[in-house]
């Protein structure tokens, strides 16, 4: 069920739209900011606020990368994986990742500390290669920089 | 040389505050449209400047806005949208300018409004630009709070709310109709046109999508009108460009230069030429979806008509590199299989065409191709070009695909006689 901190957030976000289904996307970030990602339970509960049927919400949800349908770890890894980032190491990234972590993409660590996931251009080419962790952006990656990154997110 | 689109920017990489764009002259532009421009004369001096869209296409600006309804009579409410969706693999630009300079794109994005006489203004914008986000929701803010935004701005009896789209991810979401679908709460899958979106954008009503790039021209087409902006370029089209490099140079990074600076001027003053050990053997000029161009059209400038006359396209002016290091076969198969994952899946040739080709591709570059599989390549950039799906994204696709065909052939043709990638 949605907690009422949750709902009341959802309903705020309704509020700004003059189409209730215009407000989707936010809800369904809402209920992943609360629970880490949006269940089934989640999906009903959402849609119903938004006069939708679940299955039209969850066709929203699943077009989505960035909106979680499984669970995902504490943290989330997203290495860039596309074309400058490649030319500039990602190989070299993502099995220095792999190795570390021991999970290869889309797997979760034992100790749910880091979900590792793909990710299209992330727009930090300037940067490459690049990744984002939760919400920061980490960019002129090499072996001995991730080491040191990934200890922050504990 | 005039740089009016970063010149304010702060070296600290801090965004300008309201009080100090205001202070560089930000938000004159929109007292002076409000206050004695009319919306017809916005449309026909952004014309006049032969100022064209900056997110690919290419699209005159005036032109756009010229085919929204206007008068008492026309559809309300009306939208414009600002497309900050940047997720051109290899584009940077538009981050570089809501990063630092948010209230620039606000006062373009308000002014283009009123150009329509729009109801409400959107920025749509990546997920993955969150710095720009939190930028953007602080400036909107501070835009309302200084009377620039809500009802009866600035006391002219004009009003327009703003408003932030964050999205989630997928490339398609930048294509207009796409968006549109998004923004309505639906998957972001392309519609068919016509109708236009300026007839039957979002909610039938009319809207009208803009480059953020493109929006943040329009301030200073209106401060300094039209002629000086056309005598900002060395080209047939206006104004400036935010260019940008990345690969193995030495200074990726991004640049406002004048409309049609040549590839090499770019690349060697302002990227600082290739890394020490690499030659330059490729260039990609506009983004992923833009053909290859060679290291003898270095001297080629970088606008419209000369990138379209070289067989390629300017599309969003940041161009990829490629290296006689990397593997042009491993190249094109990165770019193909992110074209294959972010396509919607709505139309056959592009749901089941690139992920083929990808496979192709793959086994190609693992040295199990077969001679065959260069034809099979070459008719599908025929099958998935313009005309034979929904949307761009597969003819886009194929662009990168059918020049290296072209220019590196035997690169695959090693491939598939050594038996493995002569790169690994």
């Amino acid at each position: 069920m949605l907690s009422e901190e949750a709902k009341k957030e959802i309903l705020t976000e309704i509020g700004q739209h003059e189409h209730r289904e215009a407000a989707c996307l936010e809800a369904l970030k809402v209920v992943q900011k609360h629970q880490g990602w949006v269940s089934d339970e989640g999906i009903k509960d959402i849609a119903s606020l938004l006069g939708m049927t679940s299955d039209e919400l969850d066709a929203v949800a699943t077009f989505y990368p960035f909106i979680f349908r499984r669970p995902v770890g504490r943290h989330v890894i997203y290495l860039c994986d596309t074309v400058s980032c490649w030319i500039m190491g990602y190989e070299t990234m993502l099995a220095h990742l792999t190795k570390r972590l021991g999970i290869t993409m889309g797997q979760t660590t034992p100790d749910g500390r880091f979900t590792l996931l793909p990710v299209s251009c992330i727009g930090a080419c300037d940067y490459a290669p690049a990744m984002m962790i939760d919400q920061e952006l980490h960019g002129n990656l090499t072996q001995e920089k991730i080491d040191s990154v990934l200890d922050q997110y504990q | 040389m005039e740089c009016p689109l970063t010149k304010d920017l702060r070296p600290d990489g801090q965004p300008l505050s309201i009080g100090e764009y205001e202070r560089a002259g930000g938000y004159q532009a929109l007292r002076k449209t409000l206050r004695d421009v009319t919306p017809e004369k916005v449309q026909e001096e952004v014309k006049a400047a032969k100022l064209r869209g900056r997110g690919g296409a290419g699209f005159p600006t005036g032109e756009k806005w010229s085919f929204v309804p206007m008068g008492a009579d026309a559809p309300r409410p009306k939208y414009i949208i600002s497309n900050s969706d940047e997720m051109e693999p290899g584009a940077f630009k538009d981050r570089l300018l809501m990063e630092g300079n948010p209230h620039q794109l606000i006062e373009g994005l308000i002014i283009g409004a009123y150009a329509v006489q729009a109801d409400f203004a959107y920025i749509f914008l990546r997920w993955e630009y969150l710095q720009s986000a939190r930028r953007l929701t602080n400036a909107i803010k501070e835009a309302y709070e200084s009377g620039y935004l809500g009802g009866n701005i600035l006391g002219t009896g004009y009003s327009l709310e703003m408003r932030l789209h964050t999205s989630a991810g997928r490339y398609i979401c930048g294509e207009e109709t796409a968006l549109l679908n998004a923004l309505e709460g639906k998957r972001g899958v392309p519609r068919s046109k016509p109708p236009f979106p300026q007839i039957s954008g979002l909610w039938g009503r009319p809207a009208v999508v803009n480059n953020a790039e493109t929006l943040c021209n329009i301030p200073h087409i209106i401060s300094k009108g039209a002629q000086w902006y056309r005598g900002l370029s060395r080209s047939e089209d206006g104004g400036t460009k935010i260019y940008g490099v990345s690969g193995q140079v030495r200074k990726p990074g991004a640049w406002e230069l004048p409309m049609g600076t040549t590839i090499r001027e770019i690349l060697e003053e302002h990227g600082g030429g290739m890394r020490e050990g690499y030659r330059l053997r490729g260039i990609i000029p506009g983004g992923a979806s833009t053909d290859f161009l060679l290291e003898d059209n270095l001297d080629l400038q970088m606008d419209y008509e000369s990138c379209q006359r070289s067989g390629s396209r300017l599309g969003t002016g940041t161009m990829i590199i490629l290296d006689d290091r990397t593997c042009p076969v491993g190249l094109v198969l990165n770019l193909i299989k992110f074209f294959a994952r972010e396509s919607c899946g709505w139309c056959t040739p592009c749901r089941e065409g690139l992920p083929w080709l990808a496979l192709t591709l793959d086994a190609i570059e693992k040295g199990e191709g077969r001679q065959e599989d260069l034809d099979i390549l070459a008719s599908h950039c025929r099958l998935l070009g313009p005309g034979h799906t929904f949307c761009a994204l597969a003819p886009g696709a194929v662009e990168p695909l059918q020049s290296a065909l072209k220019y590196f052939r035997e690169d695959f043709e090693r491939h598939i006689k050594e038996k493995k990638c002569p790169w690994r």
